[in-house]
Protein backbone atom coordinates (compact mmCIF):
# COMPACT_ATOMS: atom_id res chain seq x y z
CA UNK A 1 0.00 0.00 0.00
CA UNK A 2 1.70 3.19 -1.10
CA UNK A 3 0.55 6.54 0.17
CA UNK A 4 1.10 10.03 -1.21
CA UNK A 5 0.99 13.33 0.60
CA UNK A 6 -2.61 13.98 -0.48
CA UNK A 7 -3.53 10.75 1.36
CA UNK A 8 -1.73 12.04 4.44
CA UNK A 9 -3.76 15.23 4.34
CA UNK A 10 -6.97 13.26 3.93
CA UNK A 11 -6.16 10.95 6.87
CA UNK A 12 -5.08 13.93 8.97
CA UNK A 13 -8.40 15.58 8.26
CA UNK A 14 -10.25 12.43 9.37
CA UNK A 15 -8.15 12.55 12.56
CA UNK A 16 -8.86 16.28 12.99
CA UNK A 17 -5.21 17.25 12.95
CA UNK A 18 -4.05 20.18 10.83
CA UNK A 19 -0.92 19.42 8.78
CA UNK A 20 0.93 21.79 6.49
CA UNK A 21 2.24 20.65 3.09
CA UNK A 22 5.81 20.36 4.40
CA UNK A 23 4.64 18.39 7.45
CA UNK A 24 2.66 16.07 5.17
CA UNK A 25 5.81 15.33 3.15
CA UNK A 26 7.88 14.54 6.25
CA UNK A 27 5.06 12.44 7.73
CA UNK A 28 4.72 10.52 4.46
CA UNK A 29 8.28 9.14 4.69
CA UNK A 30 7.83 7.97 8.27
CA UNK A 31 4.37 6.51 7.74
CA UNK A 32 5.54 4.64 4.65
CA UNK A 33 8.24 2.98 6.78
CA UNK A 34 5.73 1.99 9.45
CA UNK A 35 3.21 0.69 6.91
CA UNK A 36 6.02 -1.36 5.34
CA UNK A 37 6.48 -3.01 8.73
CA UNK A 38 2.76 -3.65 9.04
CA UNK A 39 2.61 -5.16 5.56
CA UNK A 40 4.45 -8.28 6.90
CA UNK A 41 1.09 -9.42 8.26
CA UNK A 42 -0.32 -10.04 4.82
CA UNK A 43 1.90 -13.10 4.32
CA UNK A 44 0.09 -14.95 7.14
CA UNK A 45 -2.85 -17.22 6.36
CA UNK A 46 -5.50 -16.32 8.93
CA UNK A 47 -8.48 -18.04 7.37
CA UNK A 48 -10.90 -19.26 10.02
CA UNK A 49 -9.03 -17.75 12.99
CA UNK A 50 -11.28 -16.01 15.49
CA UNK A 51 -10.07 -12.46 16.15
CA UNK A 52 -8.83 -11.90 19.72
CA UNK A 53 -9.65 -8.80 21.73
CA UNK A 54 -9.22 -10.00 25.34
CA UNK A 55 -7.01 -12.79 26.62
CA UNK A 56 -9.60 -14.04 29.07
CA UNK A 57 -12.97 -15.39 28.07
CA UNK A 58 -14.99 -12.56 29.56
CA UNK A 59 -18.31 -10.98 28.75
CA UNK A 60 -19.43 -7.43 29.33
CA UNK A 61 -20.79 -6.97 32.83
CA UNK A 62 -24.24 -5.49 33.30
CA UNK A 63 -25.41 -3.35 36.18
CA UNK A 64 -28.72 -1.96 37.34
CA UNK A 65 -29.87 1.07 35.37
CA UNK A 66 -29.58 3.52 38.23
CA UNK A 67 -27.75 6.80 38.73
CA UNK A 68 -24.27 6.15 40.13
CA UNK A 69 -22.53 9.47 39.49
CA UNK A 70 -22.99 12.69 41.40
CA UNK A 71 -23.17 15.98 39.56
CA UNK A 72 -19.71 17.57 39.50
CA UNK A 73 -20.34 20.13 36.78
CA UNK A 74 -18.46 22.95 38.47
CA UNK A 75 -15.41 20.83 39.19
CA UNK A 76 -15.28 19.45 35.66
CA UNK A 77 -15.88 22.82 34.06
CA UNK A 78 -13.13 24.40 36.14
CA UNK A 79 -10.60 22.69 33.84
CA UNK A 80 -12.35 23.51 30.56
CA UNK A 81 -10.78 26.00 28.12
CA UNK A 82 -13.94 28.15 27.82
CA UNK A 83 -17.23 28.01 29.74
CA UNK A 84 -20.04 30.44 30.38
CA UNK A 85 -23.16 30.03 32.50
CA UNK A 86 -22.45 26.34 33.04
CA UNK A 87 -22.03 25.65 29.32
CA UNK A 88 -18.97 24.76 27.26
CA UNK A 89 -18.22 27.44 24.68
CA UNK A 90 -17.42 26.49 21.09
CA UNK A 91 -17.51 28.49 17.83
CA UNK A 92 -20.99 28.98 16.43
CA UNK A 93 -22.17 25.84 14.58
CA UNK A 94 -25.70 26.85 13.55
CA UNK A 95 -26.26 30.00 11.48
CA UNK B 1 19.39 4.66 53.73
CA UNK B 2 18.54 5.56 50.15
CA UNK B 3 19.41 2.06 48.96
CA UNK B 4 17.07 0.34 51.38
CA UNK B 5 14.12 -1.60 50.04
CA UNK B 6 10.47 -0.81 50.70
CA UNK B 7 10.45 -3.78 53.03
CA UNK B 8 13.41 -2.43 55.03
CA UNK B 9 12.14 1.14 55.11
CA UNK B 10 8.73 -0.13 56.16
CA UNK B 11 10.33 -1.95 59.10
CA UNK B 12 12.16 1.26 60.10
CA UNK B 13 8.86 3.16 60.05
CA UNK B 14 7.06 0.50 62.06
CA UNK B 15 9.96 0.39 64.54
CA UNK B 16 9.85 4.21 64.93
CA UNK B 17 13.49 4.52 63.83
CA UNK B 18 12.38 7.19 61.38
CA UNK B 19 9.14 9.01 60.62
CA UNK B 20 7.43 9.14 57.25
CA UNK B 21 7.89 12.93 57.22
CA UNK B 22 11.66 12.53 57.73
CA UNK B 23 11.91 9.81 55.11
CA UNK B 24 9.80 11.73 52.61
CA UNK B 25 11.81 14.91 53.21
CA UNK B 26 15.03 12.98 52.56
CA UNK B 27 13.74 11.90 49.14
CA UNK B 28 12.39 15.40 48.40
CA UNK B 29 15.86 16.80 49.19
CA UNK B 30 17.42 14.31 46.81
CA UNK B 31 14.92 15.30 44.12
CA UNK B 32 15.81 18.99 44.65
CA UNK B 33 19.46 18.16 44.19
CA UNK B 34 19.44 15.59 41.38
CA UNK B 35 16.20 16.04 39.47
CA UNK B 36 17.10 19.29 37.67
CA UNK B 37 19.48 17.20 35.53
CA UNK B 38 17.87 13.76 35.53
CA UNK B 39 14.34 15.16 34.95
CA UNK B 40 12.63 12.05 36.27
CA UNK B 41 9.89 13.99 38.07
CA UNK B 42 7.81 16.57 36.20
CA UNK B 43 5.37 17.61 38.90
CA UNK B 44 6.01 17.98 42.61
CA UNK B 45 3.60 19.25 45.24
CA UNK B 46 5.56 19.19 48.48
CA UNK B 47 2.67 20.44 50.61
CA UNK B 48 0.41 17.61 49.47
CA UNK B 49 3.21 15.07 49.74
CA UNK B 50 4.24 16.09 53.26
CA UNK B 51 0.60 16.24 54.39
CA UNK B 52 0.26 12.61 53.30
CA UNK B 53 3.46 11.74 55.17
CA UNK B 54 2.11 13.40 58.29
CA UNK B 55 -1.12 11.46 57.96
CA UNK B 56 0.90 8.25 57.54
CA UNK B 57 2.81 9.03 60.75
CA UNK B 58 -0.47 9.34 62.61
CA UNK B 59 -1.58 5.97 61.22
CA UNK B 60 1.72 4.43 62.28
CA UNK B 61 1.51 6.00 65.74
CA UNK B 62 -1.98 4.56 66.13
CA UNK B 63 -0.69 1.11 65.18
CA UNK B 64 -2.73 1.17 61.98
CA UNK B 65 0.21 0.98 59.60
CA UNK B 66 0.45 -1.74 56.94
CA UNK B 67 3.34 -2.79 54.67
CA UNK B 68 3.44 0.39 52.56
CA UNK B 69 2.21 2.97 55.06
CA UNK B 70 4.42 6.05 55.03
CA UNK B 71 6.54 4.97 52.06
CA UNK B 72 7.12 7.58 49.34
CA UNK B 73 6.17 6.29 45.87
CA UNK B 74 6.68 8.05 42.53
CA UNK B 75 3.52 7.98 40.41
CA UNK B 76 3.75 7.87 36.64
CA UNK B 77 2.10 10.99 35.26
CA UNK B 78 -0.37 8.85 33.30
CA UNK B 79 -2.44 8.38 36.47
CA UNK B 80 -5.01 11.06 37.22
CA UNK B 81 -4.66 12.25 40.81
CA UNK B 82 -7.12 14.64 42.40
CA UNK B 83 -5.72 18.15 42.68
CA UNK B 84 -2.45 17.12 41.02
CA UNK B 85 -1.39 18.35 37.61
CA UNK B 86 -1.64 15.29 35.37
CA UNK B 87 -0.06 15.75 31.93
CA UNK B 88 0.62 12.30 30.45
CA UNK B 89 3.82 13.90 29.15
CA UNK B 90 1.87 16.06 26.72
CA UNK B 91 1.41 19.73 25.96
CA UNK B 92 -2.24 18.76 25.44
CA UNK B 93 -2.59 18.35 29.21
CA UNK B 94 0.02 20.87 30.34
CA UNK B 95 -2.41 22.62 32.67
CA UNK B 96 -4.77 19.73 33.41
CA UNK B 97 -5.54 19.34 37.13
CA UNK B 98 -6.95 15.92 37.98
CA UNK B 99 -10.59 16.18 39.13
CA UNK B 100 -10.60 12.64 40.59
CA UNK B 101 -8.24 9.83 41.61
CA UNK B 102 -7.25 6.90 39.43
CA UNK B 103 -7.91 3.50 41.00
CA UNK B 104 -4.20 2.96 41.61
CA UNK B 105 -3.87 6.35 43.35
CA UNK B 106 -6.85 5.52 45.59
CA UNK B 107 -5.31 2.19 46.44
CA UNK B 108 -1.93 3.66 47.45
CA UNK B 109 -3.66 6.47 49.37
CA UNK B 110 -5.84 3.85 51.03
CA UNK B 111 -2.87 2.06 52.58
CA UNK B 112 -1.26 5.34 53.65
CA UNK B 113 1.53 5.40 51.07
CA UNK B 114 2.90 8.83 50.15
CA UNK B 115 2.61 10.23 46.61
CA UNK B 116 6.08 11.71 46.15
CA UNK B 117 5.35 13.30 42.77
CA UNK B 118 4.50 12.60 39.16
CA UNK B 119 7.14 11.03 36.95
CA UNK B 120 8.12 11.91 33.41
CA UNK B 121 7.09 9.66 30.52
CA UNK B 122 6.89 9.46 26.77
CA UNK B 123 3.94 11.50 25.55
CA UNK B 124 0.76 9.45 26.08
CA UNK B 125 3.10 6.48 26.79
CA UNK B 126 4.11 6.32 23.13
CA UNK B 127 7.83 5.73 22.99
CA UNK B 128 10.71 3.56 24.16
CA UNK B 129 13.19 6.26 25.18
CA UNK B 130 11.25 8.95 27.05
CA UNK B 131 12.35 11.36 24.32
CA UNK B 132 8.81 12.11 23.16
CA UNK B 133 7.88 13.81 26.46
CA UNK B 134 6.81 17.44 26.07
CA UNK B 135 8.63 18.09 29.34
CA UNK B 136 12.04 17.09 28.07
CA UNK B 137 14.05 13.93 27.98
CA UNK B 138 15.13 11.94 31.03
CA UNK B 139 18.74 10.97 31.74
CA UNK B 140 19.66 7.37 32.43
CA UNK B 141 21.41 7.53 35.84
CA UNK B 142 23.94 4.89 34.72
CA UNK B 143 25.14 7.06 31.83
CA UNK B 144 23.63 10.50 31.62
CA UNK B 145 24.12 10.66 27.84
CA UNK B 146 21.82 7.68 27.37
CA UNK B 147 18.07 7.19 27.46
CA UNK B 148 16.30 5.52 30.40
CA UNK B 149 13.96 3.64 28.06
CA UNK B 150 10.27 4.27 27.93
CA UNK B 151 7.56 4.96 28.22
CA UNK B 152 7.90 4.72 32.04
CA UNK B 153 11.37 6.30 31.76
CA UNK B 154 10.84 8.85 34.54
CA UNK B 155 9.75 6.17 37.00
CA UNK B 156 12.71 3.98 36.04
CA UNK B 157 15.27 6.79 36.34
CA UNK B 158 13.73 7.93 39.64
CA UNK B 159 14.13 4.48 41.22
CA UNK B 160 17.60 3.98 39.69
CA UNK B 161 18.81 7.35 41.02
CA UNK B 162 17.21 6.54 44.39
CA UNK B 163 14.92 9.57 44.17
CA UNK B 164 12.11 7.39 45.47
CA UNK B 165 11.79 4.02 47.13
CA UNK B 166 9.65 2.67 44.29
CA UNK B 167 7.39 3.91 41.52
CA UNK B 168 4.46 2.92 39.38
CA UNK B 169 4.53 2.37 35.65
CA UNK B 170 2.27 1.26 32.83
CA UNK B 171 3.07 -1.23 30.11
CA UNK B 172 1.30 -1.37 26.75
CA UNK B 173 4.12 -2.96 24.73
CA UNK B 174 7.03 -3.06 27.18
CA UNK B 175 6.83 0.32 28.89
CA UNK B 176 7.55 -1.05 32.37
CA UNK B 177 9.95 -3.86 31.48
CA UNK B 178 12.19 -2.13 28.90
CA UNK B 179 13.00 0.92 31.09
CA UNK B 180 13.45 -1.41 34.09
CA UNK B 181 15.98 -3.32 32.00
CA UNK B 182 17.80 -0.20 30.79
CA UNK B 183 17.95 1.37 34.28
CA UNK B 184 18.76 -1.75 36.32
CA UNK B 185 15.63 -2.25 38.35
CA UNK B 186 12.76 -4.69 38.71
CA UNK B 187 9.49 -4.06 36.90
CA UNK B 188 6.37 -6.17 36.49
CA UNK B 189 3.45 -6.01 34.07
CA UNK B 190 0.59 -8.07 35.56
CA UNK B 191 -1.85 -10.29 33.68
CA UNK B 192 -4.21 -8.06 31.69
CA UNK B 193 -7.25 -7.26 33.81
CA UNK B 194 -5.65 -7.65 37.26
CA UNK B 195 -4.97 -3.94 37.77
CA UNK B 196 -7.69 -1.40 37.07
CA UNK B 197 -7.30 1.01 34.17
CA UNK B 198 -9.67 3.52 35.78
CA UNK B 199 -8.00 6.93 35.77
CA UNK B 200 -5.03 5.70 33.80
CA UNK B 201 -5.06 7.90 30.70
CA UNK B 202 -5.87 5.47 27.90
CA UNK B 203 -3.42 4.62 25.11
CA UNK B 204 -4.39 1.15 23.80
CA UNK B 205 -7.12 -0.14 26.08
CA UNK B 206 -6.84 -3.84 25.20
CA UNK B 207 -3.12 -3.83 26.10
CA UNK B 208 -2.60 -1.17 28.81
CA UNK B 209 -1.75 -2.47 32.25
CA UNK B 210 -0.17 -0.80 35.28
CA UNK B 211 2.43 -2.36 37.53
CA UNK B 212 5.23 -1.87 40.06
CA UNK B 213 8.79 -0.65 39.42
CA UNK B 214 11.04 -1.25 42.39
CA UNK B 215 14.44 -2.36 43.57
CA UNK B 216 13.53 -5.96 44.28
CA UNK B 217 10.94 -8.66 43.61
CA UNK B 218 10.02 -8.68 47.29
CA UNK B 219 9.12 -4.97 47.03
CA UNK B 220 7.15 -5.62 43.84
CA UNK B 221 5.16 -8.33 45.62
CA UNK B 222 4.21 -5.83 48.34
CA UNK B 223 3.13 -3.33 45.68
CA UNK B 224 1.19 -5.98 43.73
CA UNK B 225 -0.84 -6.63 46.88
CA UNK B 226 -1.96 -3.00 46.70
CA UNK B 227 -2.28 -2.46 42.94
CA UNK B 228 -4.37 -5.48 41.95
CA UNK B 229 -8.03 -6.09 42.57
CA UNK B 230 -11.41 -5.86 40.94
CA UNK B 231 -12.75 -2.44 39.97
CA UNK B 232 -16.23 -2.14 38.55
CA UNK B 233 -15.27 1.15 36.90
CA UNK B 234 -12.99 -0.72 34.44
CA UNK B 235 -15.01 -2.84 32.03
CA UNK B 236 -12.11 -5.27 31.50
CA UNK B 237 -11.20 -5.63 35.19
CA UNK B 238 -11.25 -9.27 36.28
CA UNK B 239 -13.30 -10.21 39.33
CA UNK B 240 -10.97 -12.58 41.18
CA UNK B 241 -10.13 -13.31 44.78
CA UNK B 242 -7.38 -11.11 46.21
CA UNK B 243 -4.01 -12.85 46.30
CA UNK B 244 -1.02 -12.41 48.57
CA UNK B 245 1.85 -12.06 46.12
CA UNK B 246 4.46 -12.53 48.84
CA UNK B 247 3.21 -16.02 49.67
CA UNK B 248 5.61 -17.98 47.45
CA UNK B 249 8.67 -15.72 47.57
CA UNK B 250 10.84 -18.14 49.50
CA UNK B 251 9.86 -21.39 47.80
CA UNK B 252 12.80 -23.43 46.49
CA UNK B 253 13.19 -23.43 42.70
CA UNK B 254 14.20 -27.08 42.36
CA UNK B 255 12.37 -28.65 39.45
CA UNK B 256 11.14 -25.35 38.00
CA UNK B 257 10.94 -25.79 34.23
CA UNK B 258 12.31 -22.72 32.49
CA UNK B 259 11.62 -22.36 28.78
CA UNK B 260 14.02 -20.42 26.58
CA UNK B 261 12.35 -19.31 23.34
CA UNK B 262 14.88 -19.82 20.56
CA UNK B 263 13.46 -16.78 18.73
CA UNK B 264 14.55 -14.56 21.65
CA UNK B 265 18.17 -15.59 21.24
CA UNK B 266 18.31 -15.29 17.46
CA UNK B 267 19.62 -12.54 15.18
CA UNK B 268 18.94 -9.05 16.51
CA UNK B 269 20.02 -9.77 20.10
CA UNK B 270 23.17 -7.90 21.10
CA UNK B 271 26.06 -10.22 21.99
CA UNK B 272 26.73 -8.28 25.21
CA UNK B 273 23.11 -8.71 26.31
CA UNK B 274 23.09 -12.41 25.32
CA UNK B 275 26.17 -13.03 27.47
CA UNK B 276 24.60 -11.55 30.60
CA UNK B 277 21.27 -13.30 30.03
CA UNK B 278 23.00 -16.66 29.53
CA UNK B 279 24.94 -16.17 32.77
CA UNK B 280 21.66 -15.51 34.57
CA UNK B 281 20.18 -18.70 33.10
CA UNK B 282 23.26 -20.59 34.35
CA UNK B 283 22.54 -19.20 37.82
CA UNK B 284 19.01 -20.56 37.59
CA UNK B 285 20.41 -23.99 36.74
CA UNK B 286 22.46 -23.80 39.94
CA UNK B 287 19.25 -22.98 41.81
CA UNK B 288 17.78 -26.24 40.54
CA UNK B 289 15.81 -25.05 37.52
CA UNK B 290 15.50 -27.32 34.52
CA UNK B 291 16.09 -25.58 31.20
CA UNK B 292 14.09 -26.50 28.10
CA UNK B 293 14.20 -24.96 24.63
CA UNK B 294 10.85 -23.75 23.38
CA UNK B 295 9.62 -21.93 20.29
CA UNK B 296 7.41 -18.87 19.89
CA UNK B 297 7.28 -18.96 16.09
CA UNK B 298 5.19 -15.81 15.59
CA UNK B 299 7.48 -13.52 17.60
CA UNK B 300 8.47 -11.41 14.57
CA UNK B 301 4.82 -10.75 13.77
CA UNK B 302 4.14 -9.20 17.16
CA UNK B 303 5.59 -5.86 16.04
CA UNK B 304 3.41 -5.38 12.93
CA UNK B 305 0.36 -6.62 14.84
CA UNK B 306 1.07 -4.21 17.69
CA UNK B 307 1.59 -1.27 15.34
CA UNK B 308 -1.89 -1.85 13.93
CA UNK B 309 -3.79 -2.55 17.14
CA UNK B 310 -2.15 0.00 19.44
CA UNK B 311 -2.43 2.98 17.03
CA UNK B 312 -5.97 1.97 16.09
CA UNK B 313 -7.05 1.98 19.73
CA UNK B 314 -5.01 5.14 20.39
CA UNK B 315 -6.62 7.05 17.53
CA UNK B 316 -10.00 6.27 19.05
CA UNK B 317 -8.98 6.97 22.66
CA UNK B 318 -7.24 10.23 21.83
CA UNK B 319 -10.23 11.58 19.91
CA UNK B 320 -11.47 12.82 23.30
CA UNK B 321 -8.91 15.61 23.19
CA UNK B 322 -10.96 18.11 21.25
CA UNK B 323 -10.15 21.38 23.02
CA UNK B 324 -13.70 21.63 24.37
CA UNK B 325 -14.00 19.96 27.77
CA UNK B 326 -10.38 19.93 28.89
CA UNK B 327 -6.89 20.10 27.49
CA UNK B 328 -5.22 22.48 25.09
CA UNK B 329 -7.25 24.81 22.89
CA UNK B 330 -5.54 26.80 20.12
CA UNK B 331 -5.48 30.58 20.68
CA UNK B 332 -6.65 31.41 17.18
CA UNK B 333 -9.13 29.51 15.06
CA UNK B 334 -12.06 29.99 12.71
CA UNK B 335 -14.97 27.57 12.86
CA UNK B 336 -15.43 24.50 15.06
CA UNK B 337 -13.61 22.16 12.66
CA UNK B 338 -10.68 24.56 12.53
CA UNK B 339 -10.62 24.70 16.33
CA UNK B 340 -10.40 20.90 16.57
CA UNK B 341 -7.70 20.63 13.91
CA UNK B 342 -5.53 23.45 15.25
CA UNK B 343 -5.92 22.47 18.92
CA UNK B 344 -4.90 18.89 18.18
CA UNK B 345 -2.08 19.93 15.83
CA UNK B 346 -0.63 22.16 18.57
CA UNK B 347 -1.35 19.90 21.54
CA UNK B 348 0.08 16.61 20.27
CA UNK B 349 3.74 15.90 19.54
CA UNK B 350 5.10 14.26 16.37
CA UNK B 351 5.08 10.61 17.52
CA UNK B 352 1.56 10.83 18.93
CA UNK B 353 0.33 12.38 15.67
CA UNK B 354 2.02 9.64 13.65
CA UNK B 355 0.28 6.96 15.68
CA UNK B 356 -3.09 8.68 15.48
CA UNK B 357 -2.67 8.88 11.69
CA UNK B 358 -1.68 5.21 11.40
CA UNK B 359 -4.64 4.26 13.55
CA UNK B 360 -7.02 6.43 11.57
CA UNK B 361 -5.75 4.92 8.34
CA UNK B 362 -6.05 1.26 9.39
CA UNK B 363 -9.56 1.86 10.72
CA UNK B 364 -10.73 3.88 7.72
CA UNK B 365 -13.41 2.59 5.37
CA UNK B 366 -12.27 -0.37 3.29
CA UNK B 367 -9.16 -1.19 5.31
CA UNK B 368 -10.64 -2.56 8.53
CA UNK B 369 -10.53 -6.24 7.50
CA UNK B 370 -7.08 -6.04 5.95
CA UNK B 371 -5.50 -4.42 8.98
CA UNK B 372 -7.40 -4.39 12.27
CA UNK B 373 -9.19 -7.72 11.86
CA UNK B 374 -6.11 -9.39 10.42
CA UNK B 375 -4.03 -8.12 13.34
CA UNK B 376 -6.55 -9.46 15.86
CA UNK B 377 -6.40 -12.84 14.16
CA UNK B 378 -2.62 -12.97 14.29
CA UNK B 379 -2.86 -11.82 17.89
CA UNK B 380 -4.61 -15.09 18.62
CA UNK B 381 -1.81 -17.03 16.90
CA UNK B 382 0.69 -15.22 19.11
CA UNK B 383 -1.31 -16.10 22.24
CA UNK B 384 -1.49 -19.72 21.07
CA UNK B 385 2.33 -19.78 20.76
CA UNK B 386 2.51 -19.09 24.49
CA UNK B 387 -0.25 -21.58 25.27
CA UNK B 388 1.76 -24.28 23.52
CA UNK B 389 4.99 -23.19 25.19
CA UNK B 390 3.47 -23.41 28.66
CA UNK B 391 2.70 -27.08 28.02
CA UNK B 392 6.47 -27.63 28.09
CA UNK B 393 7.59 -25.24 30.83
CA UNK B 394 6.42 -23.39 33.95
CA UNK B 395 8.01 -20.08 33.15
CA UNK B 396 9.74 -18.43 30.19
CA UNK B 397 13.02 -16.52 30.35
CA UNK B 398 14.95 -14.41 27.88
CA UNK B 399 16.25 -10.90 27.32
CA UNK B 400 13.94 -7.95 28.02
CA UNK B 401 15.43 -5.70 25.34
CA UNK B 402 17.78 -6.45 22.44
CA UNK B 403 20.35 -3.88 23.61
CA UNK B 404 21.48 -1.88 26.61
CA UNK B 405 20.51 1.81 26.89
CA UNK B 406 21.23 3.69 23.68
CA UNK B 407 22.41 7.28 23.29
CA UNK B 408 19.82 10.04 23.41
CA UNK B 409 18.96 11.04 19.85
CA UNK B 410 20.29 7.81 18.35
CA UNK B 411 16.90 6.44 17.30
CA UNK B 412 14.75 9.52 17.84
CA UNK B 413 14.31 10.13 14.13
CA UNK B 414 13.69 6.53 13.08
CA UNK B 415 10.36 5.21 14.41
CA UNK B 416 10.84 1.72 12.99
CA UNK B 417 14.25 1.28 14.70
CA UNK B 418 12.68 2.52 17.94
CA UNK B 419 9.77 0.07 17.62
CA UNK B 420 12.19 -2.87 17.36
CA UNK B 421 13.31 -2.14 20.94
CA UNK B 422 10.13 -3.89 22.02
CA UNK B 423 10.55 -7.12 20.04
CA UNK B 424 10.74 -9.32 23.18
CA UNK B 425 8.11 -7.53 25.23
CA UNK B 426 5.21 -6.78 22.89
CA UNK B 427 3.95 -10.35 22.42
CA UNK B 428 3.36 -10.58 26.19
CA UNK B 429 0.92 -7.65 26.03
CA UNK B 430 -0.79 -9.06 22.95
CA UNK B 431 -1.31 -12.38 24.74
CA UNK B 432 -2.35 -10.59 27.96
CA UNK B 433 0.27 -12.50 29.96
CA UNK B 434 2.30 -11.24 32.94
CA UNK B 435 5.93 -10.31 32.27
CA UNK B 436 8.70 -8.83 34.33
CA UNK B 437 12.28 -7.67 34.06
CA UNK B 438 14.92 -8.03 36.75
CA UNK B 439 18.54 -6.81 36.78
CA UNK B 440 20.85 -9.60 35.61
CA UNK B 441 24.19 -7.84 35.32
CA UNK B 442 26.00 -5.21 33.32
CA UNK B 443 27.50 -4.84 29.88
CA UNK B 444 30.27 -2.31 29.28
CA UNK B 445 29.59 0.49 26.79
CA UNK B 446 32.23 1.47 24.21
CA UNK B 447 33.16 4.40 26.47
CA UNK B 448 33.60 2.19 29.51
CA UNK B 449 30.32 2.79 31.36
CA UNK B 450 28.51 -0.05 33.13
CA UNK B 451 25.10 -0.46 31.52
CA UNK B 452 22.40 -2.63 33.16
CA UNK B 453 20.93 -5.66 31.40
CA UNK B 454 17.51 -7.06 32.27
CA UNK B 455 16.36 -10.66 32.35
CA UNK B 456 12.77 -11.05 31.26
CA UNK B 457 10.57 -13.59 33.04
CA UNK B 458 7.20 -14.39 31.44
CA UNK B 459 4.60 -16.37 33.33
CA UNK B 460 1.35 -18.04 32.48
CA UNK B 461 -1.89 -16.17 33.25
CA UNK B 462 -2.17 -15.25 36.96
CA UNK B 463 1.22 -16.79 37.72
CA UNK B 464 2.74 -13.60 39.15
CA UNK B 465 3.46 -15.23 42.52
CA UNK B 466 5.59 -17.87 40.82
CA UNK B 467 7.42 -15.25 38.73
CA UNK B 468 8.16 -13.22 41.85
CA UNK B 469 9.36 -16.39 43.54
CA UNK B 470 11.76 -17.02 40.64
CA UNK B 471 12.98 -13.42 40.72
CA UNK B 472 13.35 -13.35 44.49
CA UNK B 473 15.35 -16.59 44.56
CA UNK B 474 17.78 -15.08 42.03
CA UNK B 475 18.00 -11.85 44.04
CA UNK B 476 18.96 -13.88 47.13
CA UNK B 477 22.08 -15.22 45.40
CA UNK B 478 23.04 -12.15 43.29
CA UNK B 479 23.45 -8.48 44.11
CA UNK B 480 22.84 -6.83 40.72
CA UNK B 481 19.59 -5.34 42.05
CA UNK B 482 21.28 -3.55 44.97
CA UNK B 483 23.99 -1.87 42.90
CA UNK B 484 23.70 1.88 42.41
CA UNK B 485 24.92 4.15 39.63
CA UNK B 486 27.84 6.48 40.36
CA UNK B 487 27.29 10.16 41.01
CA UNK B 488 23.94 9.95 42.80
CA UNK B 489 25.26 10.04 46.36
Amino acid sequence: MSLNSADIKRIAHLARIEVSDTEAEATLTKLTGILGLIEQMQAVDTKGIVPMSHSQDVTQRLRDDVVTETNQRELFQSIAPAVEGGLYLVPKVIE
Amino acid sequence: MINKSLKQLGAMLQGKEISSVELTQEFLNRIDRLNPEINAFITLDKDKTLAQAKHADSLLAAGKGTALTGLPIGQKDIFVAKGWRTTCGSKMLETFIGPYDADIIERFDGVGAVNLGKTNMDEFAMGSSNETSYFGKVQNPWDRSRVPGGSSGGSAAAVAARLCAAATGTDTGGSIRQPASLCGLSGLKPTYGLASRFGMIAFASSLDQSGPMAKSCEDMALMMNVITGFDKRDSTSLNREKEDYTRDLSKPLAGLKVGLPKEYFAEGLGADVAKVVNEAIAEYKKLGAEIVEISLPNTQLSIPVYYVLAPAEASSNLSRFDGVRYGHRAKEYGDLMDMYCKSRAEGFGAEVKRRILIGTYVLSAGYYDAYYLKAQQIRRLIAQDFENAFKQCDIIMGPTAPSTAFKAGEKADDPVAMYLQDIYTIAVNLAGLPGMSIPAGFAPSEDGKRLPVGLQIIGNYFDEARMLNAGHAYQQVTDWHTQMPEGIE
